[in-house]
């Protein structure tokens, strides 16, 4: 980036184009800068290191998900149960140490259960019964949705609630799961290492093993790839497992940071992740769905919201602002880039 | 009104289209006489198409005149078109008939479109003249049947439907195309009765297909389109050779000697009463190790069902197969792949191409778990393997990272043939693979492919040009209508017998 606007004088590509280039290279990268730039000059609280560790915070949750959907998106499709699936995990987790009175640890591996369990779902819909990818999705998402309130009969699990037989819920929020929010290693949150942890272990599985390669040429062309003598069934079906897992994970920090089963959470997750995902293709002109410039996008609308925020701008309106950075974004990717964009309309 | 000129209904003069810089037809007259059939014949990517949809009304901004009964007329667009009294009813059903809508409301859409049908619906409205536009094909269809949705019918039903709705237009001319395509035998004939007692009745209809015994059954004269061009217009009889030669094209072979025969002797593949088509005898076919067997034959004549049943894309309904020695049953490409068999599909662009990924990749993927077995790509023997093909097949590209969109057609070939050449096949299939690959290319991958075969593989090329199959194999089995029509070896047939099985009227 450094060197690249100095040697702009060669005559031989006409400037216009060069600068096109660039926007649909870097904008989203610029907008990002700007955005904390300028939200760090302007406000005071932005300059906290306790303000921008919540930035990141915020990303985590919605950059998982968002790499759920990224997932789905790389085959092709897209996986719209990821707020859905994130709710329940939510309920699930509560349930399992509030009403059942287990240790955390067994929450977590009930919540990734569900998790694995919806992306198999999500798979039998698509694959096996050749539903297409949104749709089929999109009643999952409802179901997962419904079932999570009947477990809980429409109510948020908390402390010391009433049971249906007419005990107590005597089981807490252990503190080795709340930790799964609110701990620190090092000098870092639990829930940004999640983060970091899991952006670099999506961007390897995606590029650099072969299971992440056949996902992407799914996502290029499925018939070629069958051809190739691959099986696209299975691997499509392993991306959204893996999407519904990343669903889960993303539900946990939620639970823990809410420290209930509240029911609604969830709930705006999924914009927010397809959102962010679609941000993601831009980024470095790359015009595909990717691990980094989801993440980057998550980061992006964490800065945004709590600048926002911060500046005192009501909710109702950071959704326009967020709503406009989306349009902008899918300019680069779709009119500006020369690249054609691979999203594959799922319907 | 004696003359044959004063008998042509539709009359083409001089007609010219172009896509940019592509020509795809020139200079074609010919014209379409009062009860009669004209036949139009071709390969693909011969211009038949175009020139139906120039009738059509699709295409006007075609170059040449139209004349209808003898004024000259534009065809801007498709009503134009049927309000001169020309009806086409295209190859693709689906095209045609609106899902959702009833049996009868397909059969009077027409009407129902027409202002002076009134702004109000109902089905008792429509019965009766569904039932009148029925009764023109005889289709004998109770009012049960036209109240169901038209996706209840079969294929061959829904055929018949276009072909009644367009029939109830009093078309002056009737432009079919590839229309028994979907029809079972006894449904053909129906057909057929239909377009006879149509002559009879006096409609001009332009007959467009590719199965020369329906031709030599209905058609009273022919032309054969080649790159866009007329070759050849006959009345009947007609001389069947002279017929497919004019749409194969007659290029000499430039030298004789250049035919190089190698015998393969030991079978590696054998197939045992496999059935290319529903309606075809169940064939037994052996391929040798050591040999290009090439496959010829006409469009429809079983070519790709042979290629992608041993490549398991589309496994056989009938009949087994021995890959050395051992049973061998692909349900899926992956199983041919493990077992050795590769293919190189008919369709580059929809079978092949991963646009927007680098040669490296395009190469590399069917080998990801042997190259991988651990999961993480080795980048280096991924761009090693990459530019191994490059060098192999004379690719012309940057390098391994060149994007497989950006090639030429020829060099995209080119990396397809050479990716599954870098996995070392036993037995090897390509499915038309000069279609649309420049000479130079052409004989670059034959070399390497009789390289191949001379390493000990089974090397199998289809085919509908007689010269690539000269050129290019050893042996040459003739397929028509799913039926191994010959099997020789290249020194023991000609040009001229290879024509003639071909031209074999089932």
């Amino acid at each position: 980036m450094e060197a690249r606007e100095g040697t702009e004088a060669a005559p031989t590509v006409p400037t216009m184009d060069r600068v096109r280039e660039l926007i649909v290279r870097y904008g989203v990268i610029a907008i990002t800068l700007f955005l904390l730039i300028f939200f760090l000059s302007a406000e005071e609280t932005f300059r906290r290191p306790t303000t921008l560790l919540s930035v990141l915070k915020y990303a985590s949750v919605i950059a998982i998900g968002g790499l759920g959907v990224t997932t789905a998106m790389v085959v092709g499709g897209i996986d719209l149960s990821i707020g859905g699936t994130a709710g329940m995990a939510v309920t699930i987790s509560a349930m399992t140490m509030v009403i059942y009175d287990q240790v955390g640890v067994v929450a977590i591996g009930a919540v990734l259960v569900a998790g694995a369990l919806v992306g198999l779902a999500n798979a039998f819909l698509i694959v096996k019964l050749r539903i297409p990818d949104m749709l089929a999705t999109l009643s999952v998402m409802f179901v997962v949705q419904g079932l999570k309130l009947v477990f809980v009969s429409g109510q948020s699990v908390s402390s010391g609630m009433p049971l249906p037989n007419g005990s107590f819920a005597v089981g807490r929020f252990t503190p080795e799961f709340l930790a799964i929010d609110n701990g620190f290693v090092g000098p870092i949150p639990v829930p940004v290492l999640i983060l970091i942890v899991i952006t670099l272990a999506m961007f390897i599985f995606l590029t650099r093993t072969r299971w992440g390669r056949i996902l992407y040429a799914i996502g290029a062309n499925p018939e070629a790839t069958r051809l190739a003598g691959i099986n696209v069934s299975r691997y499509r079906a392993l991306a959204y497992v893996i999407s519904g897992l990343l669903a889960a994970v993303a539900g946990l920090i939620l639970s823990a940071r809410i420290g209930q089963g509240d029911i609604s959470a969830g709930n705006s997750l999924l914009l927010d992740s397809v959102a962010v995902a679609l941000v993601g293709m831009s980024v470095m002109g790359l015009n595909l769905p990717n691990a980094w410039g989801t993440s980057l996008g998550a980061v992006m609308l964490g800065i945004m919201i709590t600048g926002l925020t911060i500046a005192g701008v009501p909710y109702y309106a950071q959704d326009v602002v967020k709503g406009v950075v989306l349009v902008v974004a899918l300019i680069f990717s779709f009119t500006l880039s020369r690249k054609k964009a691979r999203y594959v309309s799922a319907v | 009104m004696d003359g044959p000129a004063q008998q042509a209904v539709v009359s083409l003069t001089d007609v010219s289209m172009a896509f940019g810089t592509n020509r795809v037809l020139s200079g074609v007259s010919m014209s379409v006489r009062k009860g009669t059939v004209q036949a139009l014949i071709g390969a693909n990517g011969a211009g038949k198409s175009t020139l139906i949809k120039i009738l059509s009304g699709v295409y006007p901004q075609h170059g040449g005149e139209i004349h209808v009964d003898g004024s000259p007329v534009r065809i801007d667009s498709p009503s134009v078109a049927r309000s001169l009294g020309i009806h086409t009813v295209h190859q693709r059903i689906a095209d045609g008939v609106i899902p959702g809508l009833s049996v009868a409301e397909n059969l009077v859409f027409d009407a129902l479109s027409q202002p002076s049908f009134g702004s109000f619906f109902s089905i008792a409205k429509v019965l009766p003249r569904a039932r009148d536009v029925a009764s023109r094909l005889d289709l004998g269809w109770s009012d049960a049947v036209l109240r169901r949705d038209v996706f209840e019918l079969g294929i061959a039903d829904q055929q018949l439907l276009l072909l009644a709705r367009a029939l109830d237009q009093q078309p002056r001319m009737l432009v079919l195309d590839e229309p028994t395509s979907a029809l079972s035998m006894a449904e053909v004939d129906r057909l057929f009765a239909v377009i006879r007692g149509l002559k009879e009745d006096g409609v001009a209809i332009l007959y467009v297909s590719h199965h020369l015994s329906e031709i030599d059954t209905l058609a009273d004269s022919l032309v054969v389109l080649r790159d866009g061009k007329i070759r050849l217009e006959r009345d009947r009889p007609f001389v069947w050779n002279e017929v497919v030669r004019a749409m194969l094209g007659d290029q000499v072979l430039a030298e004789e000697e250049a035919i190089t025969e190698h015998r393969g002797t030991e079978v590696r593949l054998r197939l045992s009463g496999v059935r290319l088509h529903a309606r075809s005898a169940p064939q037994d076919i052996e391929f040798r190790a050591g040999e290009v067997a090439g496959i010829i034959g006409l469009l429809g004549a079983g070519k790709t069902e042979l290629a992608r049943g041993v490549y398991g894309a589309t496994p056989f309904t009938e009949g087994s197969m021995v890959l050395d020695g051992a049973p061998y049953a692909p349900r899926s490409p992956g199983d041919a792949v493990r077992h050795g068999v590769f293919l190189v599909p008919e369709d580059r662009a929809a079978e092949a191409m991963l646009p927007g990924w680098t040669i490296a990749r395009s190469v590399s993927l069917p080998f990801l778990s042997q190259m991988a077995p651990r999961g993480l790509v080795p980048r280096g023997a991924e761009a090693r393997r990459g530019r191994w093909v490059i060098d192999e097949l004379d690719v012309v590209a940057s390098g391994d990272g060149h994007m497989v969109d950006e090639l030429s057609g020829g060099n995209q070939q080119r990396v397809v043939v050479g990716r599954w050449m870098a996995g070392k096949p036993g037995v090897f299939i390509l499915d038309e693979p000069f279609r649309g690959v420049d000479i130079g290319a052409r004989a670059g991958i034959s070399r390497k492919l009789r390289a191949l075969a001379a390493e000990g593989a089974a090397v199998v090329i289809t085919s509908s040009d007689v010269d690539e199959i000269l050129q290019g194999c050893d042996r040459i089995l003739v397929l028509g209508d799913g039926v191994v029509r010959s099997d020789t070896y290249i020194r023991e047939t000609t040009r001229d017998q290879i024509i003639e099985r071909m031209s074999e009227i089932a």
